[in-house]
């Protein structure tokens, strides 16, 4: 499915999406997605790729271009032991997939990743494991699978479920 | 069993009698509030995408503060948009360039027990010093709850955090933060419902009692409440708020917590996170020597009119050291005026301060202040993580308001118990 990105050091919303950068679109933004601790992230990350990140992912500001931005560069997915409260609810809401993952610490940058997200398993084809993740509530991936919280609202409208006033 | 102040909270929001921690409820959201920078900005093309209008202006509270003033077209445009926008969408509680977000949130009466809130910013668990269960969400859930005036929630575990004992002269709420961090680390909260509580937290006024749950962000949980007593009683009579009844507000005595941590006022020493995290932090003794370049007091978490009174009980009658910079930001306007009012400003100026706008400024690190590389910054703000203030070489430390006005006159990292009078100080922060 995509190559694995490990990032080891604590990842907070400051280095997923740039405070100099948060007055632009989320197209600059996403050019400068992780560059304080790997300058070649945003540039060289193909769409289909998964990230790799330690415990608390997304720690920090309520600032949900920090999983959009990662989406906007295409990451199929982000695996943590843990994720930020907030960056879980935000990933989920601009539909980025994000899965708690307790060994995902065993993926190397660069393994080739499968992930099943239904199911919340994590396939490693560089070494044949598979991982188990703790899987995604149904109404969550609901609205992943919708494209986020936006298209989601989109849909229900269309359906008549929701009165816009 | 009885339930906690948070199971309550949640329990009225979501139309039930009682809550079961962990369960999914929707709960319907008494008060929305929102910034420059995710607010109307985001949420307004959203809006129009759907075709839908906001569910409740009289619920929605608007606050410029990320990029005012603005100093360049981009910026500009970012705060002209939040005006326009409340205007169509007739939003009438509306404070533009008056402060920052969560201070003015509670200055001016939008606060009070027993209310269910969101904000679109992180640190949005500051309004859970007024015993509402208040936090952050991102632009794209604000637009849902704009919708539909409705949010889900997994219902919370209650954290209780029991401080015992009286803070001593030269501490405030901000070294017990700091002391909580060191020991919980930023994950400690879980994202769960933190519980202040203890003698030393009801002796504190309120706007320390908001230092508390504002930082409840950096413990990684998704409030921070505090039981209102005589004293929020007060400050909400003051706001104008002269008809709030807590009595409904309070966790029954036989709840038990998921969690309970205990501290200690007494013994409490002033405390200093270094860089890059808050959970660096320790006993100012235990850091060594650091020199330092610029000394901050700012943010919703370190410039209201008590924090600014705490500095100024370090500097009247000082200077800063030389080739030091003092930045002072004082969070709201009307913490600025009081300020002047009674001197305390210009202890501050007269010390040799430079004063900023009543906004994120230098904390958000969006705008014109950004830390240049290599320099050393110890500030009253609640997270310094690498890059967020300037460069990514810039170093970062946390301190008081004490400590940051402490360093501005030594030029290092100083317990500030050292240059203050051995006169109590809680009682004369007032507010
Ligand atoms: S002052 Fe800092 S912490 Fe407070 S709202 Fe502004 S950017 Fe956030």
């Amino acid at each position: 499915m995509g190559k694995a990105w490990v990032f080891e050091s604590s990842i907070d919303t400051d280095m997923l999406a740039p405070g100099p950068y948060m007055k632009f679109g989320i197209d600059e933004i996403a050019r400068h997605c992780l560059e304080a601790v790997d300058p070649g992230f945003a540039s060289q990350v193909q769409p289909g790729d998964v990230v790799i990140g330690p415990r608390n992912f997304g720690l920090g500001s309520s600032r949900e271009q920090a999983p959009a931005a990662l989406r906007h560069l295409g990451v199929a997915a982000v695996l943590a032991p843990s994720f930020s409260g907030l960056f879980y609810r935000n990933a989920i809401n601009v539909g980025q997939l994000v899965l708690e993952c307790p060994e995902a610490a065993s993926i190397r940058t660069g393994d080739d990743i499968e992930v099943d997200a239904t199911n919340g398993l994590v396939r490693n084809n560089t070494t044949g494991a598979v991982i188990g993740c703790a899987p995604v509530p149904p109404h969550l991936l609901t609205m992943i699978n919708a494209g986020g919280l936006l298209p989601w609202l989109e849909q229900r409208i269309a359906r008549g479920e929701l009165q816009t006033r | 069993m009885g339930q906690t102040l948070t199971e309550k909270l949640v329990a009225r929001a979501c139309g039930q009698t009682t809550v079961t921690p962990g369960d999914l409820v929707t709960c319907k959201v008494d008060l929305a509030m929102m910034h420059d920078s995710g607010g109307p900005r985001r949420v307004k093309p959203m809006l129009e995408r759907l075709g839908a209008r906001v569910w409740d202006p009289d619920r929605v509270v608007v606050i410029t503060d990320h990029y005012v003033p603005a100093t360049d077209d981009d910026s500009r445009q970012i705060v002209a948009t939040a005006r326009d926008w409340v205007q169509t969408a007739g939003i009438r509680r509306f404070h533009d360039g008056i402060g920052i977000c969560h201070v003015v949130l509670a200055e001016q009466g939008h606060l009070r027990p027993g209310l269910f809130a969101v904000g679109g910013d992180s640190h949005s668990p500051t309004g859970g010093a007024f015993g509402c269960y208040m936090f952050g969400i991102g632009a794209t859930e604000m637009l849902g709850v704009l919708v539909t005036g409705e949010i889900w929630l997994r219902v919370p575990q209650t954290i209780r955090l029991d401080w015992r004992g009286q803070l001593t002269h030269g501490l405030s709420a901000k070294d017990m933060m700091l002391a909580m961090c060191a020991r919980l680390g930023m994950d400690g909260g879980r994202y769960q419902s933190i519980e202040y509580a203890g003698e030393a937290v009801r002796a504190l006024g309120m706007q320390e009692r908001m230092t508390l749950s504002n930082m409840a962000a950096e413990l990684g949980a998704q409030a921070g409440i505090i039981e209102a007593d005589a004293t929020t009683r007060a400050f909400l009579a003051a706001a104008g708020l002269t008809d709030v009844d807590i009595d409904p507000w309070r966790g029954d005595a036989d709840a038990v917590p998921a969690e309970h941590h205990a501290f200690d006022a007494d013994s409490l020493a002033p405390h200093a996170a270094a860089p890059h995290s808050p959970a660096n932090s320790a006993p100012i003794g235990d850091h060594g020597k650091v020199d330092i370049d610029v000394a901050y007091i700012g943010a919703c978490t370190g410039a209201k009119l008590v924090d600014l009174r705490m500095a100024a009980e370090v500097l009247r009658g000082r200077r800063i050291a030389a080739g030091m910079r003092l930045l002072v930001g004082p969070a709201t306007a009307q913490d600025e005026a009081q300020a002047r009012h009674e001197g305390t400003l210009g202890a501050l100026l007269d010390a040799g301060a430079e004063l900023l706008p009543n906004a994120c400024g230098a904390c958000a690190g969006y705008g014109a202040w950004r830390f240049e590389a290599g320099t050393r910054v110890i500030a009253s703000t609640a997270r310094n993580f690498k890059g967020r203030m300037g460069s990514s070489s810039a170093e970062i430390w946390l301190g008081s308001p004490y400590t940051v006005a402490a360093a501005a006159v030594t030029g290092a990292l100083t317990d500030p118990r050292l240059l203050l009078d051995r006169a109590p100080g809680l009682t004369d922060r007032g507010n």
